[in-house]
C-alpha cells in the first residue's frame, strides 16, 4: 500500500477474530456461536483511534474557514487526541496546546512533547471533566485559539459514521454487537448510527470506565457532564467497567490471542465478553466487533502490565487509564 | 438479604460517610424511596420529577438503569446498585 502522506494512510485497520477468547468451541453448528472480533485502531498513523477524529475536525474547520496556517488550536485531551491533533497539525502548519489532567500516563505527556505540541496541565481530581473546564476557560481568554472540542465537534462522530462503520461491516457483514469504550462518545455514535441504518436489531454497547474515587472525588452530582455528542437513543447498553476487570482483560487479550493493547481495550473487551456470554446463555449467534482503541506502549510506566491484577490495580488507582 | 448500594464520596453525607448502605424494594423506584427513609434527603440528590437526575448515573450490576428500565427496572436480593456522577471518561 502506497501513500502520499502519513495522513492518508488512516484507517482501513485489520479486523482479527479471537479464536481463543469467544466463548464457544470453534466446531459448534454457526447458528449458536459467539465470536469476537478486534478492530485493531492501534494501527493508525499515531497508534490510536483517535487519528480518525482528529484528521476529520481539522479537515472540517479548515473547510469552514476557522484555520489557516499559523492557527493555534487548543483541545482538552487526557492523551491520545491530543497526539493525533499534534500529529495532523505539524503536517498541516498549526500550533497545538492540549489541556490534559496531570494524572495521565508519562508516556502520553512525552509522545505530545515529540510530537511539538505545549501542555496545559489540569488537576488530577477531576479528570477529564476539570481538563474541560479550564479548556473552556482558555478559550474565552483567547479568542483567537480554534477549540475544535471533540466532545462536541460532529467531525468527531462522522469520522467514525464515514469510515470506521462502513470498514467493520464490510469485514463483518454478519455483524450482530458493536463494543466500544465510552469517552467522547464519538466512536460509538458514528459506528452506532451507520450500524443501526443498515443492521437490524445490532446492539450497540458502551463500556464506560469506571475509576478509583480521586476522579469522582469531587465532582458534585449537579455539576457532572455529559458530552454533547452524546444520543442515548443511539446504544442499547451501557457497562460501567472497574479498573481491575479493565486491566484482567487487558492481560487476558495478551495472553490468549497474543494482542498487546491499552487498558481502556480491556475495558471493551470486558463488556464484549459480557455480551457474548449472554448470546451462548440465550443459544443466539453472535458475531461481536469491539475496539482495540490503542496499543499497551503507552501505559508501561503504570504498572498495568506488572505483578499480580491487585498490585496492577493499586499502581493505577488514581489514574486516567482510558 | 437486602440489596447493596454504592454511593459515591459526594453523597456520603447522607449516610454518615459510609461508602455502601443497604435498601430494599421490588424496583429502582421503590428501593430509591427505602434509601430515602433510611437517608433522609438522598432521593432528592437522585431523583427530579423527569426521572434519573440528568448527571446522575445508576448501575445495576454494572449495567446503566437507563437501558434496563428507568426506575421501574426491576431489582432483586443480591443485586449491586452503584450511583457514580456523570464524568467525561474514555479513550479521549
Amino acid at each position: 500500500m502506497r501513500f502520499d502522506s502519513l495522513l492518508y494512510s488512516l484507517g482501513h485497520t485489520p479486523l482479527v477474530g479471537l479464536p481463543h477468547l469467544s466463548p464457544s468451541a470453534p466446531d459448534a453448528p454457526p447458528d449458536r456461536q459467539a465470536r469476537l472480533w478486534a478492530k485493531l485502531e492501534d494501527r493508525n498513523p499515531t497508534g490510536s483511534v483517535k487519528d480518525r477524529a482528529a484528521f476529520y475536525m481539522i479537515e472540517s474547520a479548515e473547510k469552514e474557514g476557522l484555520l489557516s496556517p499559523g492557527c493555534t488550536i487548543l483541545e482538552p485531551t487526557s492523551g491520545n487526541t491530543g497526539i493525533s491533533l499534534a500529529m495532523v497539525a505539524k503536517l498541516r502548519g498549526y500550533q497545538l496546546i492540549c489541556v490534559m489532567p496531570e494524572n495521565t500516563s508519562a508516556e502520553r505527556r512525552q509522545l505530545l512533547e515529540m510530537w511539538g505540541a505545549r501542555i496545559i496541565f489540569s488537576p488530577a481530581a477531576g479528570g477529564s471533566n476539570e481538563a474541560v473546564r479550564v479548556a473552556k476557560e482558555l478559550a474565552a481568554e483567547h479568542p483567537d485559539w480554534v477549540m475544535l472540542y471533540q466532545y462536541g465537534n460532529e467531525a468527531n462522530a462522522r469520522a467514525h459514521y464515514e469510515t470506521t462503520g462502513p470498514e467493520i461491516l464490510e469485514d463483518l457483514p454478519t455483524i450482530t454487537h458493536f463494543v466500544a469504550g465510552l469517552g467522547t462518545t464519538g466512536t460509538l455514535m458514528g459506528v452506532g448510527r451507520y450500524l443501526r441504518e443498515r443492521v437490524p436489531g445490532v446492539q450497540i454497547v458502551a463500556a464506560e470506565p469506571r475509576y478509583g474515587e480521586l476522579v469522582y472525588g469531587l465532582r458534585n452530582v449537579d455539576e457532572g457532564f455529559v458530552p454533547e455528542l452524546y444520543d442515548e437513543s443511539v446504544l442499547t447498553a451501557r457497562y460501567s467497567v472497574g479498573s481491575q476487570d479493565a486491566l484482567r482483560r487487558t492481560r487476558e487479550l495478551l495472553e490468549r490471542e497474543g494482542i498487546f493493547a491499552g487498558i481502556s481495550t480491556g475495558c471493551a473487551l470486558h463488556a464484549a465478553l459480557g455480551a457474548a456470554a449472554k448470546a451462548v446463555k440465550a443459544g443466539q449467534r453472535a458475531d461481536i466487533a469491539f475496539v482495540v482503541a490503542d496499543g499497551g506502549w503507552k501505559y508501561l510506566s503504570t504498572g498495568a502490565y506488572d505483578g499480580t491484577l491487585e498490585e496492577a490495580e493499586r499502581a493505577i488507582e488514581g489514574q486516567l487509564w482510558a | 438479604m437486602a440489596i447493596e448500594v454504592r454511593i459515591p464520596t459526594i453523597l456520603r453525607s447522607h449516610t454518615g460517610g459510609a461508602k455502601s448502605v443497604e435498601a430494599t424494594g421490588a424496583t429502582l423506584d421503590e428501593l430509591i424511596i427505602d434509601l430515602d427513609k433510611r437517608h433522609p434527603g438522598l432521593r432528592d440528590r437522585l431523583v427530579d420529577d423527569s426521572g434519573l437526575r440528568r448527571f446522575v448515573n445508576v448501575y445495576l450490576n454494572d449495567e446503566d438503569v437507563r437501558f434496563l428500565g428507568g426506575l421501574a427496572t426491576p431489582v432483586s436480593d443480591g443485586d449491586v446498585l452503584t450511583v457514580l456522577p456523570a464524568v467525561a471518561g474514555g479513550a479521549s
